[in-house]
């Protein structure tokens, strides 16, 4: 059973269809004490980081992930901003995120309008290390991406995928039981599914 | 490796699913979800609804049509039709719709767009201009599903749009709705280079290579198309398709931006 985590941003529903495709059980939960016995948690999210950081704070649902992430060590995968949430600070509200990765998400800045903001569509994963969540995972396969930040790791053994847009950026990391993935698993069809099957196995 | 997305636009008059040629004669095609499911299993990446006649008719796309879409649909999909107001899009979006396309209403009332994109955030705001082409070859913003001309200029449209924070620009040319003879490259490629959010363009695509065109002239980064998707052949039988990631990916492998 996957504990999606409800912070009120963002379509959750696409995420619960998606592991559903896979016969995996997900439930949607805004409860703090859920994410504690989560046997495993997806961060999802679509908005404003700092946005997304106060309600998390403000629900006592952070506190809570803290707990989950760093003393549990209950695999959790942020998607899209749910990532960009775990490390340390973004350039979107200038705000702290959770910092169990170290780095932090810029914003996306082009001199020419060719290339547009925000970086929406599909693209491929350079695949940097090993992990767990990348298995069965080529080069070849696209993934689907809806963003204007992205990640910079501080520590280059936590990428695990990068991808080219105007620059190159984190678009997978793992730390730990920590995973991270810039692109939408649950909107990339058959590559997508396979990560979320990847992590429901872990 | 940069792909754009590849959108099919499936109109809907009420609930039946119906395809135009310049904005007339819709013709009927067959069922919404059955379409949904077929797009399903053909791995579509993104579906746009409108319903075309639900603006000057004074009314909103259904809510129970978008319900059962969202039940069904794997990809992401945005609705359109009539929406004016936040609480619309609200249960729109509570309907599954990832989302909302406003048009007529955005004209009438630009501080809609301002609105929906601080409460919903800019990426689920996709602002669309129908454009035709006057005697003298300008290019005007029509709305009421293409019945009544603004006099609005789209280059100018789609950067106060963009000002006020849509996320999206959809543009869809009358002219060359339904006749597969390709986008309006020269409209969509000025609309492209106003803004610096993505560009969905719209109406006429008739062929993959189109697609390529819309990408590399046009500067879209969204290739949506009607007929291609529901058509097959010159007597246009109807017959759902959309091509394989294989395909998309073979088409643009020249393609550097």
């Amino acid at each position: 059973m996957i504990h999606i985590v409800d912070y009120k941003m963002g379509n959750l529903r696409s995420a619960q269809k998606a592991f559903k495709r896979i016969d995996i059980t997900s439930r949607i939960t805004a409860d703090p004490d859920e994410v504690l016995t989560a046997e495993k948690l997806v961060l999802p999210g679509v908005g404003h980081f700092s946005r997304a950081m106060n309600i998390l704070q403000s629900t006592g649902l952070a506190d809570a992930l803290n707990q989950a992430v760093m003393v549990l060590k209950t695999p959790i995968l942020g998607i899209c901003l749910g990532m960009q949430l775990m490390t340390e600070f973004s350039e979107e509200g200038f705000s702290h995120g959770f910092g169990w990765v170290k780095g932090r998400a810029s914003k996306f800045s082009f001199a020419d309008s060719i290339l547009k903001i925000p970086h929406m569509g599909w693209n491929r994963l350079q695949i940097c290390s090993q992990s767990m969540i990348l298995g069965d995972i080529t080069e070849k396969d696209f993934f689907y991406f809806v963003h204007s930040y992205f990640v910079n790791c501080a520590n280059p053994e936590n990428v695990i995928a990068q991808t080219e847009y105007g620059n190159v950026f984190v678009s997978a990391f793992q730390h730990e039981n920590i995973f991270g993935c810039q692109f939408h698993p649950e909107k990339s069809h058959d590559a997508g599914l396979k990560i979320l099957k990847n992590f429901a196995e872990l | 490796m940069f792909l754009p997305r590849i959108i099919p636009v499936l109109l809907l008059k009420g609930k039946g699913l119906v395809k135009t040629v310049r904005f007339k004669d819709p013709r009927y095609i067959g069922d919404p979800i059955n379409a949904v499911r077929i797009f399903n299993d053909l791995k579509a990446d993104e579906l746009i609804f409108l319903d075309i006649c639900a603006s000057r008719e004074n009314r909103v796309i259904s809510v129970d049509l978008v319900t059962s879409i969202g039940d069904e649909a794997f990809m992401p999909f945005a609705v359109g039709g009539g929406i004016s107001n936040l609480r619309q899009m609200e249960s729109l979006f509570r309907a599954g719709a990832e989302k909302i396309i406003i048009n007529t209403a955005a004209v009438k009332n630009p501080d809609l767009i301002q609105q929906a994109a601080e409460y919903f955030g800019s990426q689920s705001i996709v602002v669309c201009m129908d454009v035709k082409k006057t005697l003298w070859k300008e290019n005007r913003v029509w709305i009421l599903g293409g019945r009544k001309n603004t006099d609005i200029e789209p280059v100018d449209w789609a950067m106060k749009s963009a000002d006020l924070g849509a996320g999206e620009i959809m543009v869809n040319s009358i002219d060359q709705d339904g006749m597969m003879a390709g986008y309006d490259f020269d409209l969509v490629r000025q609309v492209s280079d106003a803004v610096s959010i993505p560009v969905i363009a719209c109406g006429g695509a008739g062929s993959l290579e189109d697609f390529k065109q819309g990408f590399e002239q046009g500067r879209a980064h969204a290739l949506a198309a009607g007929s291609l998707f529901v058509y097959h052949g010159p007597r246009k039988a109807v017959l759902v398709n959309y091509p394989s990631k294989a395909d998309i990916s073979r088409l643009f492998d020249k393609t550097e931006i």
